[in-house]
């Protein structure tokens, strides 16, 4: 047998992804993305009252002003979810890399004067003052890069986010009325319009997972299968036809986009999570 | 722009009284802020019978947990924080004297009920503009709680703090006409 031969694996320091994250915080609180804003800009051009449309264009003033003041968008600065794509032939030196990720957090939300959210513990609720510790999804991938993004999720939508565990004879048609009634029975509360994000089979906390993942894709960019795609068409326009409207006063615009993400699932299972994010629609990303 | 109508609180129930649902306002005078973890303390405050931080006679709170301010300016961003987790909290507020809630989202039956009651309403500002809405705060300043960080309770003063009436004394609710319009 040979020798295992010598492999030299490329070095990311811990302080480079300190560095970063500090910065994707206060970048995705001040600079609402493009896709978003034409987004918006889209459903002004729909919207028929007269109240709707008033909203979306606070909103788009909102977002010119978090910009150029570089103030944050929303109080809610959100809870710092982290999504990793982390190459299995990188090396992560000089540190931990969660606790590179948190202290990334750590500088951001102090730096960029954000509001600290977390509460240490669900029962005794005692703010961690730093808006510690993140949430890390981590996907090992080929390769020798690290994708890190951050997507600070605001607490109102996600209060309205559900997940149900339908039967496989429930079918596409299950899924459309569960992920329709969501939105209804968020309603004005969670900040239409809203981008929904749909993870749809898999087991109970991958389609959690992938519901969130869906919340991150740019507005505009449809699923990659073609039957999926037209299912978030078809959600899109019950959805729209919900009548919530802009901060629920009623209108035509209640979704910007619904995003499905989908795995495969059990025999005996269709797993459906929906995940709504308000019209700030949060998350900066980087490859190092 | 709709016509809005000018209030500066403390709120008489002829005040409230005068307000529709779907009504546009605007706010100038003092404000107070609480939302969960305050709102929890105020209940508790008032069950042993002890004096508030602020009298809440006439007055409206508006549930807000703004981020910190940037040096040399008042506030930062402070938009309304969802209403409905207030509900299980503001019936004894509104026994107390309490006028307007300034939030964003439904309210109770229960909540609804009382208000007509007590004789208060509920106002909707614009949820997720809190950059914008931060340039109608000209003071802040902490007047409880302060260990509560973002949820501390402050008195800040507005000025043409604009918001749209929800609930009025009438039984109206401007989320469920709304949508009535254009549900299709």
């Amino acid at each position: 047998m040979n020798p295992s031969p010598i492999v030299m694996t490329r070095k990311l320091h811990a302080d480079v992804i300190t560095d970063e994250v500090a910065r994707l915080c206060m970048e995705a609180n001040f600079d609402l993305g493009e896709d978003v804003l034409r987004a918006l800009r889209e459903a002004l051009e729909k919207e028929e009252s007269s109240i709707g449309k008033e909203i979306l264009g606070l909103l788009m003033e909102n977002a010119e002003i978090a910009r150029t003041q570089r103030v944050p968008m929303c109080q809610d600065t959100g809870f710092a979810v982290v999504f990793l794509e982390l190459g299995q032939d990188l090396s992560i030196v000089g540190g931990d890399l969660t606790e590179a990720i948190n202290e990334g957090i750590r500088q951001g939300y102090r730096e960029g004067y954000l509001r600290k959210s977390i509460v240490g513990h669900p029962f005794a609720r005692v703010n961690t003052r730093d808006n510690t510790p993140a949430v890390i999804h981590t996907e090992i991938v080929p390769g020798d890069r690290l994708k890190i993004t951050v997507a600070p999720k605001g607490g109102g939508s996600e209060n309205m986010s559900t997940l149900a565990m339908l039967r496989p004879a429930d079918g596409k048609e299950g899924v459309k009325r569960f992920v329709v009634r969501s939105v209804q029975e968020a309603g004005a509360n969670a900040c239409p319009p809203l981008v929904v994000g749909v993870g749809l089979g898999g087991t109970f906390e991958k389609a959690a997972y992938l519901s969130k993942k869906a919340l991150i894709r740019r507005l505009g960019e449809g699923n990659t299968d073609p039957e999926l795609h037209h299912l978030e068409e078809e959600l899109l326009e019950e959805i729209n036809n919900l009548g919530i409207g802009p901060l629920g006063f009623g209108g035509r615009v209640t979704a910007l986009a619904v995003h499905i993400e989908s795995y495969p699932c059990h025999i005996t299972g269709l797993p459906v999570a929906v995940n709504l994010n308000c019209h700030a629609a949060r998350h900066k990303e980087v490859t190092l | 722009m709709t016509t809005s109508i000018k209030l500066t609180p403390p709120l008489s129930d002829k005040d409230i009284s005068d307000l529709r649902s779907g009504d546009r306002i605007t706010i100038s005078g003092v404000l107070y802020t609480a939302r969960d973890a305050a709102h929890k303390r105020l209940v508790e405050l008032l069950s042993k019978g002890e004096k508030l931080p602020f009298d809440l006679k006439g007055q409206i709170i508006y549930y807000v947990g703004p981020t910190p301010a940037k040096p040399g300016i008042v506030i930062g961003a402070a938009g309304p924080t969802t209403s409905y987790r207030m509900d299980p909290y503001t019936i004894p507020l509104l026994a107390g004297g309490l006028k307007g809630m300034i939030g964003k989202g439904h309210r109770s039956p229960e909540v609804k009920k009382a208000m007509e009651k007590y004789k208060a309403v509920y106002f909707a500002a614009v949820g997720g503009a809190g950059a914008l809405l931060a340039k109608h705060i000209t003071k802040s300043e902490i007047i409880a709680f302060e260990d509560l960080g973002p949820e501390a309770i402050r008195k800040i003063e507005v000025r043409n703090f604009p918001a749209i009436v929800v609930n009025d004394l009438y039984g109206n609710d401007l989320y469920e006409e709304g949508i009535k319009k254009y549900k299709r």
